[in-house]
């Protein structure tokens, strides 16, 4: 009965703090560059805006165009609410599953993308045919990604994976660094951050998501926006909760494993979404033609992660 | 517990040493490569100092020291000085393109795990990974010298691959500080050898370009 | 006790490598390049009296250095040509010199590596170590190297550039198969320098993991067989000969090479030891037949004289890392010989190539025309040094090499076919290339000018010692020598 109701509160919190995250990030990088930036909370206070806004369509658009928002944000917000951020003992945990997350999100690209291309303006269709060239190659990695932990841990549901480390049966291994540094580079270039996309440009050359919702409005362009701050929070918890799962509350675990949870996730996220604003400071976009070589990097450090597993077992 | 926490704190900065050597394959920019080798020569350090606290051989620290203030600081600093200095060209050149290089890395990594795991069943869980992770090491250093043509990333390749076989060293139990102290040695020889040569290149091309080097490449009758 | 007065004990071979090291350091500083060249000499010659000691005195192994039956011989044999090459380089650099080809920068520089270099190679030697051995060939490089380059040309600089980069890779391999070497001895010998030294190694190779001495072999096998120059790491060995001043040209071919392949043989040693290893000999004789063959088809197309000979180099260390390959008693005999007698007549047709490329001013072979008519003594000499190394009765290296090929024959008389074809391919190179050389109109000499009575004899005098050393070396061979021959060829199993 719990785990439905920590299932409920998971699927609010996520939409709920989501754009908190992606205006901490922001606020954080405008500090970082020396201006004082917009308030954590001035998310918020857009997507009212953009709510209030009436939604212009295009003529030419089909409901496809109408549809995406929706879609992509339901999958996207569907994906979040099954990777366990404060427990593990959620109602949809044993659904829960690395490749179902990956086939999600993928529901989700593949919508804005047809959406891009379905006004027939040149910059959707040059948005979408990028997103597709990076999804192409974000996939395997992840998918490379999923392969090894379940290697280490024999199972892809995510609140397995967490019991397991939190188990104790696991010491510093080489494979899940790799596998972490690859899942770090997929979120990256998933959530269009620098160095793969700037989600703060809409500079003809190098945008690619901005690229294709560029048509949308209203309540709409809300949809699109909030999925995206989603996606930005699903990936900062599926690094949490893979890789760092300490103080995740366990079934059984009573309220103050709960709190002790959410203390933890707020403290993740905060030292995450940091890292995450220092590191697009530091760093250069870079040019499309590079794309391949960042996300087979990741491909390879999965494969790599893989490759090491095999090594620890034999030794 | 506590061996199985040495073991693996040795296999992380071994793996660490050795994506230091897939970052200088991935690199463009010569600098960049200067500033990954550099960071694997820390790695380095830091396994070999590692590698002294677990045999207890005080001596591994001077290993440690060296790769530290030589490797990691110095020869960074003398080549980035160099590439300024003779306004050398500042991107990579490949003779292989970047993505087929690191699949080729992947591959010698492969190989190298599979070469050495059977033939060391015996010997010490530790020694067993660090010389997979060397051999891998040194492996990509030679991929590097073979796929980059500038002369700063031959060299640089040539001293991964060193990095690799002081890995393999210090993770032999027991191997006397001769050898240590003389790899170390022969660096810094190498190292002036190499000064030499740039300027000698310099006087006689306009290049460091090995393409340029070679316009008689093959066999000269 | 330290390593200093461990050399003290070892009286002939703290002589042995005192002296060169010691005058390595002095001729650095010293000013006058006459007197260095002088000296030079002498040094070397007293090198050479002290390696004689070796056989009155044999100083008991210490944990750093070991005289035993195999590296005696070479390190007198080093000692001798090391001593000889520093003759005709006197005569070389002084006429050098007055061609304003070299300053007298460079030949404070040049003397002074040159002793560093002998030191090295008789380090090598005699280390009892394998790390100090290693060490000892990576000095040897970086000497060899910056002699390499000492023209300056941009010939000089390329060669010079991929000899380091080809050679320091291989070098560094053979590290890693040294690490191999004593991880695999490292459980029997205990930690420490114990299981680095060859004399206990030797004694308790059986107990070692054969399996790791497998991979270590391999390195080994890549890393100093680049140094030795076996195909297909050879690229660097021909230009490297050709670009660096003659004297160099001789010791690399003669002695350089020769050090290389004693440190790939004791790590063979290990291998036969233990016994249970995959044999070393199959990965050998495919190395040096695909040396010979390479070397003999790419003598045909040579224009270099000095790229001709080092191409022969390549050749004639095919063929001893072939017969040692084979290996059993005979075949190892005969591969001990031929090291010997190639180091004697490769030194002499460098000191021949050296005074030949001063007096007519050119390498290209073409060029060259008539020497046998315009100098005769010079000339002639070049006629038999090249008959010998291409294999003709009754020099020595005839000898050896008839020793290779039939104990190839009664072991594997298959192998026995691309042997000969192989000499004979090479032996026509030769032979068409010598005709050329010797005979016909001399072509007009674009010299460096005649040279003074001193400077000839000095050069010639070498060059002849060594052809009749050789010579007589294929008529009759002392018994005491050919008896050590045997022990030796007998611990290479």
């Amino acid at each position: 009965m719990n785990s439905v109701i920590w299932q409920l509160v998971q699927i609010v919190l996520v939409v709920a703090t989501a754009p908190l995250v992606t205006g901490y990030v922001r606020w954080v990088k405008a500090r970082l560059q020396g201006r004082r930036g917009p308030a954590p909370w001035q998310p918020y206070r857009d997507l009212y805006r953009l709510l209030q806004k009436e939604a212009i369509v295009a003529h030419s658009a089909s409901w496809i165009f109408r549809t995406a928002p929706y879609v992509t944000f339901a999958s996207v917000w569907l994906a979040a609410a099954m990777v366990p951020t404060f427990t593990t003992n959620m109602f949809l945990a044993p659904a829960a599953d690395l490749i179902a997350l990956v086939a999600l999100l993928a529901v989700g690209r593949f919508w804005t993308a047809l959406a891009g291309m379905d006004v027939g303006t040149a910059f959707g269709g040059l948005g979408a045919s990028r997103e597709m060239l990076i999804a192409s190659l974000a996939e395997p990695a992840m998918l490379m990604v999923s392969f090894s932990l379940s290697l280490v841990s024999g199972t892809t549901a995510p609140a397995q994976i967490v019991a397991f480390v939190l188990s104790g049966n696991v010491g510093i291994e080489v494979s899940l660094g790799l596998a972490m540094a690859a899942l770090v580079m997929v979120a990256i270039a998933e959530n269009g951050r620098i160095p793969i996309d700037n989600p703060a440009t809409h500079l003809e050359l190098t945008m690619v998501h901005e690229a294709m919702v560029l048509e949308y409005s209203g309540r709409h362009l809300a949809m699109i926006e909030v999925a995206a701050m989603v996606r930005l929070t699903l990936f900062i918890a599926l690094i949490g909760c893979l890789f760092a799962p300490w103080g995740m509350a366990q079934p059984g675990g009573g309220p103050v494993g709960i709190m002790v949870g959410m203390g933890a996730f707020v403290a993740k996220s905060f030292v995450l979404a940091t890292a995450l604003a220092w590191f697009e400071t530091a760093i250069a976009k870079m040019r499309v033609f590079r794309y391949a070589d960042f996300l087979g990097g990741a491909l390879l450090l999965g494969l790599l992660a893989t490759i090491f597993l095999y090594v620890s077992e034999a030794v | 517990m506590l061996q199985q926490f040495s073991y693996d704190l040795a296999h992380l900065i071994g793996a660490t040493v050795l994506m230091a050597g897939f970052g200088m394959l991935y690199q463009r920019r010569i600098f960049a490569v200067l500033n990954t080798f550099a960071f694997q020569a820390f790695a380095l350090a830091a396994a070999a100092a590692w590698q002294a606290h677990v045999q207890h051989a005080p001596h591994l620290y001077a290993t440690a020291a060296i790769a530290l203030v030589f490797k990691a600081l110095l020869v960074p600093f003398a080549l980035h000085w160099l590439v300024e200095r003779l306004g050398i060209h500042r991107t990579v050149e490949t003779a292989l393109s970047i993505g087929w290089t690191m699949i080729v890395g992947v591959a010698l990594v492969a190989l190298s795990i599979l070469l050495v795991l059977p033939v060391t069943a015996k010997a010490a869980a530790l020694t067993r990974e660090s010389l997979a992770l060397a051999m891998s090491v040194v492996l990509l250093g030679m991929l590097m010298m073979i796929t980059r043509r500038n002369a700063v990333t031959q060299v640089v390749g040539f001293m991964a691959l060193e990095n690799g076989l002081i890995l393999a060293a210090v993770s032999a139990k027991g191997m006397p500080l001769v050898v240590e102290i003389s790899i170390a040695f022969s660096v810094l020889v190498a190292m002036t050898l190499f000064g030499i040569f740039f300027f000698r290149i310099r006087e006689r091309f306009d290049t460091l370009d090995l393409h340029y080097l070679e316009t008689y490449r093959g066999d000269r009758s | 006790m330290t390593a200093l007065e461990q050399l003290q004990a070892a009286n002939p071979l703290f002589w042995i490598l005192g002296l060169p090291l010691g005058a390595a350091g002095f001729l650095a500083v010293l000013p006058s390049w006459r007197l260095a060249s002088v000296l030079n000499v002498f040094i070397s010659a007293a090198t050479f009296a002290a390696s004689l000691m070796l056989f009155q005195q044999r100083p008991a192994p210490s944990r750093l250095l070991f005289i035993d039956d195999f590296n005696i011989y070479l390190v007198v044999l080093t000692a001798f040509v090391g001593f000889t090459t520093a003759l005709f380089s006197a005569a070389y650099i002084a006429r050098e010199t007055e061609a304003e080809r070299l300053s007298p920068v460079h030949l404070r520089f040049y003397h002074s590596m040159y002793q560093a270099f002998l030191f090295t190679m008789l380090l090598a030697l005699t280390a009892n170590n394998t790390g100090v051995m290693w060490v000892a060939v990576e000095a040897a490089t970086l000497t060899t190297v910056l002699m390499v380059s000492l023209y300056r040309s941009r010939e000089a600089i390329e060669a010079a550039w991929k000899y380091f980069i080809l050679c320091s890779v291989g070098i560094g391999l053979a590290l890693f198969g040294t690490t191999l070497v004593y991880l695999a001895a490292q459980p029997v010998m205990g930690d420490g320098a114990d299981a680095m030294a060859w004399t206990l190694m030797i004694g308790r190779a059986a107990e070692f993991q054969p399996d790791l001495l497998n991979l270590a072999f391999v390195f080994v096998l890549v890393g100093y067989g680049t140094k030795v120059g076996l195909a297909p790491l050879h690229a660097w060995l021909p230009d490297a000969h050709a670009e660096g001043p003659t004297p160099i040209s001789a010791v690399l071919s003669g002695l350089l090479l020769n050090v290389a392949l004693y440190a790939l043989l004791r790590f063979k040693m290990l291998i036969s030891a233990n016994g249970q290893t995959l044999p070393a000999g199959p990965q050998m004789i495919m190395m040096g037949l695909s040396s010979l063959f390479l070397a003999a088809f790419m003598l045909y197309r040579r224009g270099d004289i000095k790229r001709l000979f080092a191409y022969s180099s390549i050749e004639h260390m095919g063929i001893v890392t072939f017969a040692f390959g084979i290996g059993g008693p005979l075949a190892n005999f005969a591969g001990l010989l031929h090291m010997t007698m190639h180091s004697l007549t490769k030194s002499a047709i460098f000191f021949a190539v050296g005074v030949i490329t001063q007096n007519t001013g050119t390498k290209r072979l073409a060029e060259i025309r008539g020497l046998t008519v315009s100098h005769p003594v010079l000339g002639w000499g070049l006629v038999v040094a090249v008959l010998a190394i291409a294999g003709m009765p009754p020099m020595g290296v005839f000898m050896s090499e008839f020793l290779v090929v039939s104990s190839t024959f009664a072991t594997q008389p298959l192998l026995a076919v691309p042997l000969i074809l192989g000499l004979l391919l090479a032996f026509a190179a030769l032979v068409t290339r010598l005709q050329g050389l010797a005979f016909g109109t001399p072509a007009a000499t674009r010299g460096y000018g005649r040279a003074g009575w001193l400077s000839t004899t000095l050069a010639y005098v070498p060059l002849w010692v060594h052809l009749a050393l050789v010579v007589v070396a294929g008529l009759w061979l002392p018994r005491p020598l050919v008896e050590w021959f045997e022990t030796v060829a007998r611990m290479l199993g």
